[in-house]
């Protein structure tokens, strides 16, 4: 018996290792290979002999990056506050107040976050062009709400379901109007459920491709995906492929950070929008 | 002050009728007590007088200005809620000020009325704390201050101390009395306990699947209950019933069929009643004596004696198969499996057709008319 | 029976059909209420969802051109025929099904094992979970350039590691060769959504009561039989839901094909080649035709989704 939990200990370890190593190992090479300037890219040594920031710096000159991570928090900020405030309210209603199609509308929200982006392409690039929003932060902000405002809404609307309905009345034979309901009553306790949409929302917005590389022009423009996926170097046939680590680094580590700080946050935000539905 | 009627009230839960075609009349000035079983509809009764839910159908005044269609704070009504409902975030002073500051009164007179109901309750030295760093009963007396800050025409408890511990629930109830004479208001209170109905109210509905039973002061109630409902609802332990046979009917006596083999002569007014008729006779465990004196005399065996200390039950299973409960002092020397003889005075007993309607007594009890400035209707 | 109630005073009790009460002004003040904090929502999302879907809908019967899009003619059916016909089309349709089909697959599968031991409360399982965060964490776009350089057939430290392990005999160009570019996509899409799946099997193993176990224990049955007679069974609701919601990701797919093999028709997916003919071939009404297509297969798949998932919509929660 003792033998057999031994085995167990030991194959969990194996196991829990071969796991480890295989999530962090891509990271990790790109950390290597960016601290190695120039020709040391080319050989594969699994610590660089002599590790330099050369590639950081040639990250920022080749392109205006610095700009590109400006336009990425500018935009990310801006789509999920402006989700927040539209799905507060929303999800109020949703989620407490009984009128008829309620349970349509829910639908048609759950929907919508199923659209394959480039299906809405032909007719949001008009749009964009329309309003005189191409090659404009304005423009993602606005093309982005397609996937930020459903999502929040949906996760939202199953934390406003769960509180009290006796808070909610106490506050009614206080006289309190819907709206002073919402800001004075239920949001100061809905920090943590804002936070939690808030950051999955980021996260999704930072992380956008299609939209940011069909709705913007010029360099100055680009978000940080465009930017690290249209990293061009010196010769046209060779990519600078240390600069584009050490690009890959600099966005990757605020990320992991934060995403390591809310690690149990987000864990019960993914689960609470999939798993309970 | 304000009295409260009902007239016809009717409500449905989508194809459902819970509350039918209520007729109340709460009177200025004092506590009325929505009593009865889980399920009675004591609570959405007093949710329908709260605005929190529409009325079906029916009519509903508050100082005689109709309701139907106002909303909670139009209506003048203040409500402390089972789970207190405390707004977690805010301090118990701001707990107390939020519905004033909502009604943009000025700092200086919601400052007072705080402070005030703060004194009132004792809770002056808790104003700063958090909800969740007060115990059970401190949340209780915040939830009381909250409604209290309102002056409002119509106080509602919709089962306030139900989830205190027993010993809490105790002291509660009596300050709640004091309370009661302290604001001198009219209050309307829901509760499952008819222990906290008897002690508190100066009158008492009596409630069963959405109808009223009886409305009538607690002593009413106990001495004069309408049906066997009520008569077994008011009064712990519950009242004795024995089914039996009206043998003899005269003008104001039936004579019953008591186990044992023997009649009794119980005073009642037997209009209409036939001559053979099954009625139920009851009568409280605190009235049956113990021994040989009474109108009659029940014989039995103990099956059961639960002592308190200060008092005794004895469950005694009579000839015919019938059990029976007598209260007796706390120094009775009964044993189960013991024979006994139970004395039944003709006086203190009730009688109920065969339809469970109480016969009326003969004479009315002179307690059963104390604190009750207007009459009851229902 | 007297009462302290004047009748004189009041109107005749009025009586509406039972069931159908009209609302006190709380119910309407309510509903009023939520309609207008929907309204600013809902606006939006037909701004920013409904339109442009309907127009690309439209666009796809007409033979617009990107740079000039206000002069074009409805041509009915005639994108949706070439669609059908175009060879590239259904590649891109056969490579987004499979690369569906096997990721989603491996992904169950991998996150499964990796769910069930993380479920096992052994130390060091935290830092477990956070690992498994960092390949979610990582953009879409990072990880394909950080695979791309991994994956380079020169300096690639792929290959270096495979050869040096005697995998292979010679370096392979993962990207570049059509006949390994799928494997290598689907190598990365696993890597980045395994946590994923993981978590959501992970929740699901959590909400099992543990009694369950404890009774299988008690009685002694071999744990492989375990999982499948009684664990599989119960989390089969949740898994179910998790393999539709990733299925539906795993079709829209564009980011992560676009970065490491661009347009290459052997990984190019529905959603590579649509936006293809709309911004590099101009060709607005054929690629709208197509993104419609795809938007269908999407629906279509929702619809499972919702259906399977018995999403809840009417919940509880104020009425």
């Amino acid at each position: 018996m003792q033998a057999r939990r031994i085995a167990g200990r030991v194959l969990f370890y194996l196991l829990a290792a071969a796991i480890i190593v295989y999530t962090v190992f891509p990271f990790y090479w790109a950390i290597v290979s960016s601290l190695k300037a120039g020709s040391a890219l080319f050989q594969v040594e699994f610590w660089p002999a002599n590790p330099a920031w050369d590639n950081y710096a040639g990250v920022f000159r080749g392109q205006p990056f610095a700009r590109n991570i400006l336009n990425s928090v500018v935009v990310s900020v801006a789509v999920v506050a402006l989700s927040l405030f539209l799905a507060l309210t929303a999800s109020y209603a949703l989620g407490r107040v009984q009128f008829r199609g309620r349970g349509t509308l829910l639908m048609v929200v759950l929907g919508v976050s199923m659209f394959p982006q480039v299906a809405v392409l032909s007719g949001m690039f008009e749009l964009i062009r329309w309003l005189g929003l191409y090659n404009n932060l304005m423009g993602l902000i606005l093309s982005y709400m397609i996937f930020t405002l459903p999502f929040t809404v949906w996760v939202l609307t199953t934390f406003m379901r769960e509180l009290p309905k006796e808070l909610e009345e106490a506050a009614i034979v206080d006289g309190a109007s819907p709206w002073v309901i919402i800001t004075r009553v239920f949001l100061p306790l809905m920090g943590p459920a804002l936070a939690t949409t808030g950051l999955l929302a980021f996260i999704a917005a930072w992380n956008e491709f299609l939209f940011a590389l069909t709705f913007t022009l010029s360099n100055d423009m680009r978000t940080v995906p465009v930017a690290i996926a249209l990293i061009t170097g010196t010769s046209q046939f060779e990519l600078p492929w240390g600069n584009i680590m050490a690009a890959s680094v600099i966005v990757t580590v605020p990320l992991l950070v934060l995403v390591m700080i809310f690690q149990r946050k987000i864990v019960s935000g993914l689960t609470a929008g999939a798993v309970k539905g | 002050m304000a009295t409260v009627t009902l007239r016809g009230v009717r409500k449905s839960f989508g194809g459902m009728e819970i509350i039918h075609g209520v007729d109340l009349d709460i009177d200025d000035n004092e506590l009325t007590v929505f009593v009865g079983p889980s399920g009675c509809g004591k609570s959405t009764l007093l949710r329908l007088i709260a605005g929190l839910e529409d009325i079906t159908s029916g009519e509903m005044t508050i100082d005689g200005v109709r309701v139907n269609d106002l909303p909670p704070k139009e209506r003048g009504i203040s409500m402390v809620f089972q789970s207190y409902a405390l707004y977690p975030h805010m301090s118990v002073y701001d707990n107390m000020a939020f519905g004033l500051k909502l009604a943009n009164g000025s700092k200086d007179a919601i400052d007072a009325k705080v402070r005030e109901a703060a004194r009132i309750l004792q809770i002056e030295n808790l104003l700063t704390r958090k909800p969740r760093e007060l115990s059970g009963g401190q949340r209780q007396r915040v939830a009381i201050g909250r409604a209290i800050v309102r002056e409002p025409k119509v106080f509602l408890f919709d089962e306030p101390l139900s989830n205190l511990d027993a010993a809490l629930r105790v002291q509660m109830r009596i300050e709640l009395a004091k309370l009661k004479e302290d604001l001198s208001a009219t209050m309307v209170y829901v509760t499952h306990d008819q222990v906290e109905a008897m002690t508190l109210a100066n009158k008492i509905v009596v409630l069963r699947a959405g109808h009223v039973e009886q409305v009538g002061s607690p002593l009413e109630l106990y001495h004069h209950p309408r049906n066997l409902f009520v008569a077994g609802f008011i009064g712990s332990p519950k009242m004795n019933f024995l089914e039996t046979v009206a043998s003899d009917i005269g003008r104001d006596t039936a004579t019953v069929k008591i186990p044992g083999g023997g009649t009794m002569a119980v005073p009642a007014r037997t209009a209409g009643m036939a001559p053979g008729a099954k009625v139920t006779l009851g009568v409280r465990p605190e009235h049956l004596v113990p021994g040989e004196e009474g109108d009659s005399v029940m014989e039995g065996r103990v099956f059961v004696v639960e002592r308190l200390g200060g008092e005794t039950y004895c469950h005694v299973r009579v000839d015919g198969g019938q059990s029976v409960v007598i209260r007796t002092g706390g120094d009775s020397p009964v044993n189960p499996g013991e024979q006994v003889r139970i004395g039944v005075p003709a006086a203190t007993c009730h009688l109920f057709d065969r339809d469970g309607i109480a016969l009326d007594r003969v004479e009315r009890h002179p307690l059963a008319d104390l604190d009750m400035p207007r009459s009851a209707t229902g | 029976m007297t009462t302290a109630f004047d009748t004189n005073r009041l109107p005749a009790p009025r009586v509406t059909p039972a069931g159908r009460s009209k609302g006190s002004a709380l119910t309407r003040q309510r509903r009023r209420a939520a309609l207008i904090f929907l309204a600013p929502m809902v606006i939006v999302l037909a701004l920013v969802a409904g339109w442009p879907l309907a127009r690309t809908i439209y666009f796809s019967f007409t033979d617009a051109t990107l740079y000039n899009l206000e002069y074009h003619e409805l041509i009915g059916f005639l994108n949706f025929y070439y669609l059908a016909v175009d060879p590239q089309w259904w590649r891109a349709v056969w490579n987004t099904v499979f690369f569906a089909v096997v990721s989603v697959s491996i992904e169950t599968i991998l996150g499964m094992v990796i769910a069930l031991t993380l479920n096992a409360h052994m130390p060091g399982r935290g830092l477990l979970r956070a690992a498994m965060l960092i390949p979610w964490a990582i953009p879409t776009v990072v990880s394909a350039q950080m695979w791309g350089w991994m994956y380079h057939d020169l300096y690639g430290v792929i290959n270096e590691i495979f050869l040096g392990i005697g995998l292979i005999d010679r370096p392979h160009a993962w990207i570049a060769d059509p006949a390994l570019s799928m494997y290598a996509v689907i190598a990365v899409d696993v890597w980045k959504t395994t946590p994923f799946m993981t978590l959501l099997i992970l929740a699901a193993l959590q909400l099992l009561p543990g009694e369950v176990y404890e009774a299988a224990r008690v009685d002694g049955i071999n744990p492989v039989k375990v999982f499948f007679k009684v664990t599989l069974p119960l989390i089969k609701p949740a898994l179910m839901v998790a393999i539709i919601f990733r299925t539906l990701d795993a079709l829209r797919i564009f980011d992560l094909m676009y970065v490491l093999t661009g347009n290459s028709r052997a990984t190019a997916s529905m959603s590579v080649y649509a936006r293809q003919q709309l911004v590099d071939f101009q060709d607005v009404g054929y690629g709208s035709a197509a993104s419609t297509f795809l938007f269908l297969i999407i629906a279509a798949f929702t619809v499972i989704y919702i259906t399977v998932g018995k999403v809840n919509f009417d919940g509880q929660g104020g009425k």
